[in-house]
């Protein structure tokens, strides 16, 4: 049996701080402002979605340590356990003297209201620790989990540019030594697991463990970024009688890439597979890009998406268009599904009792295969999908040999437009084709109305999606992009 | 640095010169503190507030007998409990903090609960038991409409016979569109807390941008005198008109909670309360019709405009007023007549929002110039140009004001040039004969807005002045600073005119007791009104230390003279701060009061004439924009602003208002949605749903000047002019850009119906009708 170690520690101030029992779904940000009266890091809006709760969790990384932004209102205070803690009041130097972020921040007049500020100062610390550029996309990429009500962004986006132009040093350069051997000193500590009036935190190591602690408690709930599960907590006022934490469990954060095609472990966050996916298609890192904040990505898992079976699916429409397969696993051993069939119905996935989401596996497609997808929302960044869809073609001579198409956002659950690809399939991919083939999409999809859109949209909006996509696979010379890598407004 | 050399040769911080918010550092550093950062009492109750889930309905039954029953409860405070008024309204007396029979809209407070924590008040106030009786609920304005539900009369503003004139003009043309609202999302949410004093007294921290009025709410619900309540502001996170009127009821219940315990307590809404419970910018519909000769000139223009109030009054009277003061914006309407319906719906109370109706009176006009524009297939520009009001005629306004500051002619010339505007439209038009699917639109638009509270005995200011016996100084007035930068400007007015750094200026919290009956910062008027009684108040103290000065060293009062840090006082100099201490060891008064009210404004509400406003602020903007004809996805691609700050006081802080309030215009009219369900339900209550421009929405081309000829015609605090409210209305030139781009796909040849917010949604539904009216036409003429 496993020892436990039932205190948490983390570094804070280039110390180790130690924890007994606290409520495990504590957020981090209620800890910090009611618990410990450190108050420069606000909450705007408890859901992750604003950043004025940003602070910076240091873990060791490759090549030194690596810093990364997160969103404190919806991280479980348990979960920082291992790791060095950052919050606003920290950048300061001893004498008093602010952070040369915060100074840029004072410079550009990037503050009216403040607010918002510590968020901003805490994104754009983490940059400048994670290789900063002046490029104003990065710059927006950085950003986008931060809002600000009164500036405009235009002064911060200045101060960004001043910190990323100037390679900047800190304090936490001078240390980082120290606190690196730290960090590895918490590394070897024996796994995280303590009770708290009846309910119950687990952080195993290895995925045998995790898969004896559901087994023991099926009511468990796993945690990997809480990007979802916080919600429940800070929005729903939930209780959760035992939490299963991810993030240890080293096998799941592994991605292997094979001439078949690449393998994603369950607890790999988009932050970390976004180059890999942008490798595998320009596309699929334009839809990383798009999906919420760096904060969010930082913590938000691919597994996590596919597990929380939301009918929107920021990933899975693009991974059922390319025929991905999902791998579960419990203590009775593991099983594969295509992953378009782990969507059963509106808030039901295919997740047996004591199962977990343990890998995903997306196939090379055949060369010359076309693949695209889509995303709209009100808002480019960072905002949920009115509707996403992904397609991916295979022609023979200008014939349609396979089609899949995929769209989150039109049913209760990421669905494959199945009748529209039959009246495709072993066509010849134009127009006229394709217009016989959208007059039967009524027949695939039956959206709903909501606050993201309408029906009548999202029905036109995925009909032109598709005549996009024939445009862009047949006439490449035309613009039909107006963000990302292809989009002519590309910052 | 908190004790710095004092300069010499020119003062730090003198007015016109650009200078960082005064909380800048604290803010970046994290020390700066709202509200919630202030330490916990150990006693400190929580409240949390319930709140009704319809919209409209009688309360036949609400049992809190286990929600006093719950743990950590302390105590349950409703409508009974109030020993006053159970009133928190600016006005009409119809805001109930705590609601009694009947509930009005979904959000609306039932009762609060009191509890050693948060979390327990909160499990505690689900254990109610409520039983409703449905009643019809009204939702949208049409619905208002319909059922002739207002919360005023029906007003009218006319000038002329402005359907004789359409009648009789060569052209004629009709829009009807619809406006959304606009959630203020301050990121700092609604929050009270209120400290026992002796006595009974309660001193209360608001984030208000109106302490007296919750000073007053707050008495008169608590039944006693307004001097047993202190309310200090030091800072808001943000207010934008969102907490005005609305933080008074929930410093209201924190009141009561402590005037019942005697322990102190906080109320803080989440951010899905606070977007439940609190009123928004008012949603609008506009229906315009306008005849013209083939120039574009426009004879007559009738405007009627109907607005979503919301279940009370509230400021919805010279919110409404204020649209129809500018459904003029820069131009002469010689015929004109302006309707506006105040629809009572089942719906928060819709409040005030950066522009009070401005926006929405405003965009009916430009509307109509560029719809004018595409009907006589004419620049819309040319169209502006001809409609602007004159300098010395044609330079009346419906409401009988003489435009005599007008440099709307000046700020759109400047600009067209600056901006390229005529190259760039020809080179956007010739993009679009290349691009299929992509289209792009520009516009330029104009802004005039009217400056002065419209309620004329608002338009009053007082300070408070101390100079200590070290030379340093102390300013207090009833401005609040929500991060506009009212602090440093009014720091900085006292520094030029005692002549000193400004770093000897302190700028300390707004509070009641140091300056009372206050009016609300609002309506740009802070810089205005609170420079001006600062100004006063440091003049009195510089009249006094001249008197004395010229007393003490024998010489005429000409020969003193305030110079940096020192005083020439005949042919010696002496030191700020010795002179100080001079004057007290001769028993001079160092502290006193100042006062401004606005002169030369005055105006008859009923039959609309007069002279509102002391003067008008200007400015205009170019858009250009890029859509997604496939997906109605849009994004503003470039952007140029000249705007009048009169002579600026602070240009840093002017050119961040002009930023700010572009993107927040921006915002208002493209991605920011408030979606009620047809049971008056607001889907929308938290930046997941409710999306606000981010930082990538602001384009990389963003260049904005300040009108270097700006100074204000009329004696302003140093020729300055109100630069919070104005900006905003720059953002319709980004969605007269996004018409544009969608008039291309016709050629130009037919103008969009076009909502607002201009939502891939709208947008593509607007291509897809203009397309199908083209068919048509097509068709027809087969």
């Amino acid at each position: 049996m496993t020892s436990y170690r039932q205190r948490i520690k983390y570094i804070h101030h280039g110390r180790i701080v130690e924890l007994g029992a606290v409520d495990p779904t504590m957020t981090l940000l209620n800890y910090l402002r009611y618990e410990k009266a450190l108050t420069g890091t606000k909450e705007g809006c408890a859901e992750g979605d604003c950043g004025a709760c940003t602070v910076v969790l240091g873990e060791a990384g490759e090549d030194g340590i690596r810093y990364q932004a997160v969103n404190a209102c919806i991280q479980f205070l348990p979960t920082i356990d291992g790791k060095e803690l950052i919050t606003v009041e920290d950048l300061k130097d001893e004498d008093g003297a602010l952070h040369p972020v915060q100074q840029a921040m004072v410079e550009a007049n990037a503050t009216q209201c403040g607010f918002c500020t510590p968020g901003f100062v805490m994104s754009i610390f983490a940059d400048m620790h994670n290789g900063a550029t002046t490029d104003r996309q990065h710059i927006d990429d950085v950003l986008a989990g931060n809002l600000c009500r009164c500036t405009g962004y235009g002064p911060i986006v200045e101060a960004a540019r001043n910190i990323a132009g100037a390679g900047t040093k800190d304090h936490f350069h001078e240390r980082e030594g120290e606190t690196l051997s730290l960090l590895k000193r918490l590394a070897a500590e024996d796994t995280l697991h303590f009770t708290w009036q009846g309910r119950h935190y687990y952080a195993p190591d290895t995925v045998e463990e995790l898969a004896d602690i559901l087994d023991r408690h099926p009511d468990a709930t796993l945690v990997a970024g809480a990007t979802d599960v916080g919600l429940w907590i800070t929005k729903q006022h939930r209780t959760l009688p035992v939490v299963v934490y991810l993030g240890k469990v080293t096998a799941l954060q592994k991605i292997t890439q094979t001439a078949e095609g690449l393998l994603i472990g369950a607890g790999v966050t988009y932050s970390a597979a976004w180059p890999t996916l942008s490798d595998f298609h320009p596309d699929l890192g334009e839809l990383v890009r798009r999906i919420a904040s760096t904060q969010i990505r930082n913590c938000g898992t691919i597994g996590g998406n596919i597990a929380n079976g939301s009918p929107i699916g920021d990933m899975p429409p693009a991974l059922i268009a390319l025929n991905s397969r999902l791998r579960v696993r419990s203590k009775a051993g593991v099983r594969e599904i295509p992953l378009e069939e782990f969507f059963i119905d509106y808030g039901k996935q295919d997740l047996r009792e004591g199962e977990f989401v343990e890998t995903v596996f997306i196939p090379v497609p055949a060369v010359g295969a076309h693949f695209a997808t889509y995303k709209i929302s009100k808002r480019f960044d960072q905002d949920i999908s009115a509707l996403c869809g992904a397609m991916s073609l295979y022609l023979e001579k200008s014939i349609v040999a396979d089609i899949r198409i995929c769209f989150g956002g039109m049913a209760g659950t990421p669905k494959r437009a199945t009748t529209v690809e039959t009246a495709l399939i072993g066509k010849s991919w134009d127009t006229a084709t394709l217009d016989i083939a959208l007059n039967r999409m009524g027949e695939d999809y039956a959206p709903l109305s909501d606050m993201r859109a309408s029906r009548e949209y999202r029905l036109l909006a995925a009909k032109n999606l598709l005549r996009k996509f024939l445009i862009e696979t047949t006439d490449s010379g035309t613009a039909t992009r107006i963000v990302g890598v292809k989009g002519i407004a590309h910052a | 640095m908190r004790n710095p050399p004092l300069s010499q040769t020119v003062i730090r911080g003198a007015v016109h010169s650009p200078r960082p918010h005064d909380s800048a550092a604290r803010q970046a550093a994290g020390d700066a503190l709202y509200i919630d950062d202030i330490a916990e009492a150990k006693n400190l109750l929580h409240l949390y507030v319930a709140q009704s889930e319809k919209a409209h309905a009688r309360i036949v039954r609400m049992n809190l007998d286990a929600v006093r029953a719950a743990p950590g409860v302390v105590t349950v405070l409703t409508a009974r409990d109030v020993p006053g008024e159970n009133d928190a309204s600016p006005i009409a007396g119809d805001d109930p903090v705590f609601a009694e029979d009947i509930v009005e809209y979904a959000g609306q407070s039932l009762f609060a609960v009191a509890a050693d924590s948060l979390a327990q008040a909160r499990t505690a106030a689900k254990l109610a038991i409520v039983e409703y009786e449905a009643l019809p609920a009204i939702v949208t304005i049409d619905e208002a409409l319909a059922a002739e539900s207002f919360v005023l009369p029906s007003r009218e503003m006319r000038r002329g016979n402005a359907a004789k004139a359409i009648r009789k003009a060569k052209h004629r043309l009709k829009q009807h569109f619809a406006i959304g609202g606009q959630d203020h999302f301050y990121l700092e949410g609604q929050i009270a807390l209120a400290l026992p004093g002796e006595d009974g007294d309660i001193f209360l921290h608001s984030s208000t941008q109106h302490p007296t009025e919750v000073q007053h709410n707050v008495a008169k619900f608590l039944n006693l005198p307004d001097h047993a309540i202190t309310v200090e502001v030091r800072r808001m996170g943000g207010g934008f008109g969102g907490k005005e009127t609305q933080g008074a009821w929930f410093a209201c219940i924190a009141a009561l909670a402590t005037r019942l315990t005697g322990r102190p307590a906080k109320l803080r809404l989440d951010r899905d309360d606070d977007m439940i419970m609190t009123g928004k910018r008012h949603d609008f519909t506009v229906t315009v019709e306008m005849g013209f000769d083939d120039d574009g000139r426009v004879s007559g223009a009738e405007f009627t405009f109907a607005s979503r109030c919301g279940r009370s009054v509230d400021l919805s009277a010279s919110i409404n007023d204020r649209a129809m003061f500018h459904a003029d914006n820069c131009y002469y309407f010689e015929n004109v007549t302006i309707i506006s319906h105040r629809c009572k719906t089942h719906t928060v109370s819709n409040t005030a929002f950066r522009g009070f109706g401005g926006p929405q009176g405003m965009l009916a006009p430009e509307r109509m110039m560029d719809a004018i524009a595409c009907y006589l297939d004419k620049d819309p520009l040319a169209v502006r140009k001809i409609n602007l009001y004159g300098k010395d005629r044609r330079n009346i306004t419906p409401y009988q004001m003489e435009v005599s500051d007008n440099i709307a002619p000046e700020i759109i010339a400047d600009l067209e040039k600056s901006a390229n505007y005529a190259n760039r439209r020809a080179a956007i038009r010739a993009f679009n004969q290349g691009s299929p699917y992509l289209k792009k639109g520009i516009a330029l638009t104009p802004v005039k807005f009217g400056i002065s509270f419209t309620a004329t005995h608002m338009n009053q200011a007082g300070a408070l002045l101390h100079i200590y016996t070290d030379g340093s100084v102390m300013i207090n007035h009833g401005g609040t600073e929500m991060g506009q930068g009212l602090y440093i400007k009014v720091a900085q007015v006292v520094a030029e005119v005692l002549q000193i750094d400004i770093e000897r200026v302190k700028i300390t919290a707004t509070r009641t007791d140091k300056v009372p009956n206050t009016s609300p910062t609002a309506a740009s008027s802070g810089a205005d009104l609170n420079g001006k009684a600062a100004e006063a108040a440091a003049l009195t103290l510089k009249r006094r230390l001249t008197d004395f000065a010229a007393t003490h060293y024998v010489v005429d009062p000409s020969e003193v003279h305030f110079l940096p840090n020192r005083i020439r006082v005949g042919k010696r100099t002496i030191a700020f701060r010795d002179l100080v201490q001079q004057a007290y060891m001769a028993r001079i008064s160092l502290s006193a009061t100042g006062f401004y009210r606005t002169p030369k404004i005055h105006y008859d509400p009923q039959s609309y004439s007069g002279r509102p406003f002391y003067y008008f602020a200007y400015g205009a903007a170019v858009s250009e924009v890029i859509i997604d004809t496939l997906t109605g996805e849009n994004k503003v691609i470039a952007v140029d602003i000249l705007h009048d700050a009169g002579q600026s006081l602070n240009p840093a802080i002017d050119l961040g208002q002009i930023e700010g309030g572009y993107i927040q215009g921006l915002g208002w009219l493209t991605t920011e949605e408030l979606f009620f369900d047809g049971k008056g339900i607001l889907k929308t209550h938290a930046p997941s749903t409710y999306k606000i421009p981010a930082c990538s929405d602001r384009p990389e081309h963003f260049n904005m000047q300040i009108f270097a000829r700006g100074k204000n015609a009329e004696e302003t605090i140093f020729r300055s002019k109100a630069v919070g409210e104005p900006p905003f209305m720059l953002a319709i030139s980004a969605f007269n850009a996004i018409a544009d781009a969608i008039s291309s796909v016709t050629d130009y040849k037919a103008y969009p119906d076009l909502d607002a917010p201009a939502t891939p949604e709208r947008v593509l539904l607007a291509v897809d009708r203009l397309r199908q009216r083209a068919h048509a036409s097509k068709a027809g003429a087969k």
